[in-house]
């Protein structure tokens, strides 16, 4: 069948509520929260509508039953799928454990939101950094066309190395902008992704056995090498999938970190989400302007893409590390991350740290652009002025 | 793979892996259940009543031990090497045919 796609004018959310339909998956378990909830309700429509068969809403009383859910429907052996956002992902953070140890490819999407007090409603990705060691993949999308491709390949990814995956997409700024996505017709989705074939399931009567039993010190070990194994399988993955969707809908995903316009680039933004647009942007305009800088957005936190940041950090004098989140005590996560990837290696650009956007505070091309002249100057002195820079704080 | 999937503790033996390539992908039982016998954790017995067992094995479904079995007879039946004395099944049981009882050692 030729590739012909379906476009609709979609707000984030309910990008992410046609992917899990057109994953066909058959349940789905969510609590409301702001600014998540317009996705479950999108769901909720398909179904009172009729549109979705094999699908089952269980409705629950919070986001960490919402995940004991999911974790049920999934040991069972159906696709499972849900959404949250900031207090209602670390509610759930005890069950995202559970997931990702029974080795269950449950895809949730997060809508990137900060965490109170002071309540905040806005984007921040704390939230979903903050479950970093939870055994789950994740994938930032940069817009509403990433939220739906990234749900569609986390399913697939998922099932291929039975992990579970987050799709991360920014609130308001995804959740709630229209933008026109380009759809996959359901023939073609169903030929990319097959139903699930599970590592095992609850339901075959003739093999009873339990999940979660108890492991002693004697084989607890053992398990936590495998997910670990898993990961490193994933990274493989990841970047066959992404490949293979871009053969069949043009749109290749196939690198765990997108570079941009870094080729001859003397120093790079780096990021994650929704601001890498905000960045691509601005890098336009900065090279009008003479600069030779470029952009590497980070699709794919976990598995961390450290093959792709060494490749980048061999070429480049600089990076600018764009963190939208904070781990206090130490500094942005994103970069703590990169450093690390880095210090065994013979890469070694300068690297600073600019903490942005926390809480949605506006992040805009006349941003990129200061950080740009700060970062020409470090490069030029060979010096940081300060690692950690709190970009937008009011002095 | 019968490491996976215990048969009947009568064969239960602990099973030791030797290398991380034996281990099931996923952490589903290795017999653990089998071989522990939960047994002696307790101080209440459930007995049952078959006289007002109504066979809806909604005990069976709740135990979270492997203690009660399904008899031939279609009544059930209270294996007390894993019995742990909880009292869930007596709790559960709509017919109040389980009563717990002090157990004499
Ligand atoms: S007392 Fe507890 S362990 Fe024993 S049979 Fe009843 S539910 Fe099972
Ligand atoms: S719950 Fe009570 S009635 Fe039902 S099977 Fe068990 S003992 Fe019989």
């Amino acid at each position: 069948m030729e590739y012909k796609p379906i476009r609709k004018v979609v707000s984030g959310n309910y990008a992410a509520a046609y992917a899990a339909k057109h994953a066909r998956v058959e349940v789905v378990a969510a609590y409301p929260i702001t600014p998540q909830t317009s996705i479950i309700e999108k769901i909720a429509e398909f179904i009172a509508n009729g549109e979705v068969e094999n699908l089952q809403y269980v409705a629950v009383e919070s986001e960490h039953s919402a995940m004991a859910a999911c974790i049920g429907a999934s040991a069972a052996g159906a696709r499972a799928f849900t959404a949250t956002s900031a207090q209602g992902l670390a509610l759930m953070h005890e069950m995202l454990h559970w997931a990702s140890g029974a080795r269950l490819p449950i895809v949730m999407v997060n809508v990137n939101r900060a965490m109170a007090p002071p309540w905040s409603v806005w984007d921040d990705q704390t939230d979903s950094l903050a479950q970093r060691d939870t055994g789950w993949m994740q994938f930032y999308a940069e817009n509403n066309q990433e939220v739906y491709d990234g749900v569609l390949m986390s399913f697939k990814v998922a099932e291929t190395v039975n992990l579970p995956a987050m799709v991360v997409e920014s609130a308001f700024i995804l959740s709630h902008t229209y933008d026109i996505v380009e759809m996959i017709p359901q023939e073609l989705v169903d030929e990319f992704l097959p139903p699930r074939k599970p590592l095992y399931t609850l339901t075959d009567f003739d093999k009873p056995f339990s999940v979660g039993a108890l492991g002693t010190p004697a084989d607890y070990y053992e398990f936590r090498y495998k997910i670990e194994k898993a990961m490193e399988e994933a990274r493989e993955v990841i970047r066959k999938v992404g490949k293979e969707f871009g053969e069949m809908f043009g749109r290749d995903y196939s690198q765990m970190i997108e570079l941009y316009r870094t080729d001859d680039a003397d120093f790079v933004f780096m990021g994650m989400g929704s601001l890498m647009g905000t960045v691509k942007q601005a890098v336009d305009v900065l090279r009008e302007e003479g600069y030779k800088v470029g952009a590497a957005k980070v699709r794919w936190f976990r598995p961390f893409p450290k093959d792709e940041l060494y490749e980048l950090a061999k070429n480049v004098k600089g990076i600018a590390v764009l963190d939208r989140n904070f781990s206090f005590g130490q500094e942005g996560i994103l970069f703590n991350e990169a450093k690390g990837v880095l210090y065994n290696t013979d890469a070694h650009p300068i690297m600073k740290n600019y903490i942005v956007g926390l809480g949605g505070r506006d992040f805009t091309v006349n941003d990129v652009k200061k950080i740009a002249d700060n970062m020409k100057a470090i490069i030029e002195k060979g010096e940081l002025d300060v690692e950690v820079d709190w970009y937008h704080l009011k002095r | 793979m019968n490491t996976l999937f215990g048969e009947k503790k009568e064969g239960a033996t602990k099973i030791v892996l030797k290398s991380v390539d034996e281990y099931p992908e996923a952490p589903i039982t290795l017999g653990t259940t089998l071989i522990n016998f939960t047994g002696d954790w307790r101080t209440f017995i459930p007995v049952v009543d078959d006289n007002k067992c109504v066979k809806c094995y909604i005990c069976w479904k709740f135990c979270p031990e492997p203690a009660i079995y399904i008899r031939e007879d279609g009544y059930v039946g209270i294996d007390y090497d894993y019995c742990k004395g909880c009292g869930i099944c007596a709790n559960e049981c709509p017919t109040n045919a389980i009563t717990m009882e002090k157990e004499e050692k």
